[in-house]
């Protein structure tokens, strides 16, 4: 119930940034949706593919530091108040929102796709699904 | 009661020091003269011959012998006895260039052992004692040599070597162990790792600890005597001069005592290489009085530390020397504070870092600045962002408290730490002076 994502570390200094995706592009990556973070002179850069294991194969092979962690995504109607209600379903079961980051729907237009990183992915799951909320899995990620 | 190993000795007088010193130095030159070709023609250069030794009044007059004579007779030229009486040979790591070998006749390893076991009864061991030697066993003289001096006190001795944590504090818990002999890293590491199993001082019997071999400061002792309920004992020596127990400390903790009747310590300007006055600070050079299979005569340590030959409350008459501060040809001056190289490599491994650092030093607003790059490595990382953060800021704690002065701690990519013919160029100094 849950999609891989990956987290690389990079120098904060100019051009690190592109030298991940200047990889990615040579080996054909496609990427679904990224996030960066920053913190003193490092940052994490987070990111949906459409093949982990690839990626992570290519990553590792030219000396980037790397993690895979397990995340939830759906998949929203995209108008307002969508984001709301999935908010709304995780505070009623005390979920924890570690940090989230958003993508419009690739082909499909009319929808937002909302990546969360919580402590419980299956407890995350469970309630999304018990409330009607659509739970986006790794093949339809891959598959977009 | 203050307890010694070989009391007579240990409390005699200086005079008496003094001339056993000069009795076996003596002895020592002419077996250099006669027996290693490479001493004699050292001593020849300089227009000295045995003859102008009568005592350690004339030691000053002795060539010295660096690091680099060792490289060059590498691997015998500085053999004292024919290899068919020694028995033992250990090695230096090599990090700096090529390895050193030492060798030991049976008569070496039995005046190294004494040496140490008087460092274990300086620390409190006597024959009702467990000692668990977690230093490594090998080529290495950590094992070797607290292995030698814990069996002649009588210690029951638990060779576990270095490694595999958790079955060294098993071992301490199951077995008694009351001595603990380490290097102070993996001593803070286990206490780390019995913080993190939840136990505290009073869940092991140790007592007390014997750690040297590398830097270590005065904060890291109390950090790990607190965690370990025991106390600290620093302890000091060089493979080139038969390993640990040249030197070691006793319960006063303010210096080691040099076991004085195997070695002569002498403190000289490291430019210059003139001897200077006792309590004055400069590079440690030794003298081996009685070594047969691997003699050294005015040996330079590097070591930048002082002696001092005031009276000690244990009753030990020995000169002690400070806790050295580092290799003379790599200190750096940071804002008027003396830097180690090696301290800031104390730090990351204690933290569990590996040794992948580059010291970057500058200046903005005539302030120096010092900036400690190290290499990101798969274990230390993780996508939680304030954990990284925790992580550096217990760096520039660990620096701040070892070297007195406030260090910026970057994270780095991995492998882009310049390395020049596979070695890491440690320090970039790019202040304009």
């Amino acid at each position: 119930m849950s999609i891989k994502q990956i987290s690389v570390f990079l120098e904060n200094k100019p051009g690190t940034l592109e030298t991940m995706t200047q990889l990615l592009a040579d080996n054909q990556i496609d990427m679904r949706a990224m996030s960066l973070a920053e913190a003193e002179g490092f940052g994490i850069v987070r990111f949906i593919v459409d093949d982990i294991y690839e990626t992570l194969t290519v990553l590792k092979d030219a000396d980037f530091i790397c993690k895979m962690t397990n995340v939830v995504a759906v998949s929203i109607p995209d108008e307002p108040g969508g984001l709301n209600s999935v908010l709304g379903v995780f505070r009623k079961a005390g979920v924890n929102i570690d940090y989230m980051y958003a993508f419009l729907g690739g082909r499909n237009i009319n929808h937002a796709y909302m990546i969360f990183k919580v402590a419980d992915v299956e407890t995350a799951s469970d309630v999304l699904r018990k409330a009607g909320i659509r739970i986006v899995e790794q093949e339809e990620i891959s598959a977009l | 009661m203050e307890r010694y190993f070989q009391k007579e000795i240990e409390t005699a007088s200086r005079d008496e020091i003094e001339s056993l010193q000069s009795r076996l130095l003596v002895k020592q030159v002419q077996h250099v003269w006669n027996d290693v070709p490479y001493y004699r023609r050292k001593m020849e250069d300089k227009g000295v011959t045995p003859d102008d030794i009568k005592g350690i009044e004339d030691l000053h007059k002795l060539p010295f012998v660096s690091k680099a004579d060792l490289r060059e007779s590498y691997p015998y030229g500085l053999l004292g006895k024919p290899l068919k009486d020694c028995v033992r040979i250990h090695s230096t790591s090599g990090t700096t260039g090529k390895r050193v070998m030492a060798f030991y006749t049976q008569h070496d390893l039995d005046l190294w052992s004494d040496c140490t076991a008087r460092a274990i009864v300086a620390a409190g061991g006597t024959d009702e004692d467990v000692c668990q030697v977690s230093y490594g066993y090998g080529l290495f003289t950590g094992g070797a040599g607290l292995d030698g001096g814990s069996h002649k006190v009588g210690c029951l001795t638990i060779p576990t070597s270095s490694g595999n944590t958790q079955r060294q504090i098993m071992f301490i818990k199951d077995l008694n162990a009351t001595i603990l002999c380490c290097t102070p890293s993996y001593a803070a590491y286990l206490a780390e790792s019995m913080k993190e199993m939840d136990m505290g001082p009073d869940d092991i019997p140790l007592k007390a600890g014997i750690f040297g071999a590398e830097a270590w400061s005065e904060s890291m002792r109390r950090d790990i005597e607190k965690t370990m309920g025991i106390k600290a004992y620093d302890i000091y020596g060089l493979t080139e001069l038969s390993g640990p127990g040249v030197s070691f400390e006793c319960s006063a903790q303010t210096g080691m005592h040099i076991n004085e009747d195997h070695f002569i310590a002498e403190i000289i300007d490291p430019d210059t290489g003139e001897v200077l006055p006792a309590g004055s600070e400069g590079e440690l050079v030794f003298t081996s009085l009685d070594k047969e299979a691997f003699p050294l005569l005015r040996y330079r340590t590097r070591d930048i530390c002082t002696l001092s030959y005031e009276k000690c409350s244990c009753g030990r008459t020995f000169v002690k020397m400070s806790k050295p501060r580092g290799r003379s040809d790599d200190m750096l001056i940071i804002r008027g504070v003396n830097v180690f190289p090696s301290q800031i490599e104390t730090v990351l491994l204690n933290k569990g870092y590996p040794a992948n650092y580059q010291i970057i030093v500058g200046r903005e607003n005539s302030t120096d600045t010092l900036d400690v790059h190290v290499e990101m490595t798969p274990e230390m990382f993780t996508d939680n962002l304030g954990e990284i953060e925790e992580r550096q800021k217990a760096l520039v704690d660990g620096l701040k408290s070892m070297l007195g002065i406030k260090a910026k701690v970057t994270l780095v990519a991995p492998k882009s730490i310049v390395r020049s013919e596979g070695k890491a160029v440690r320090v970039i100094d790019n202040r304009k002076i």
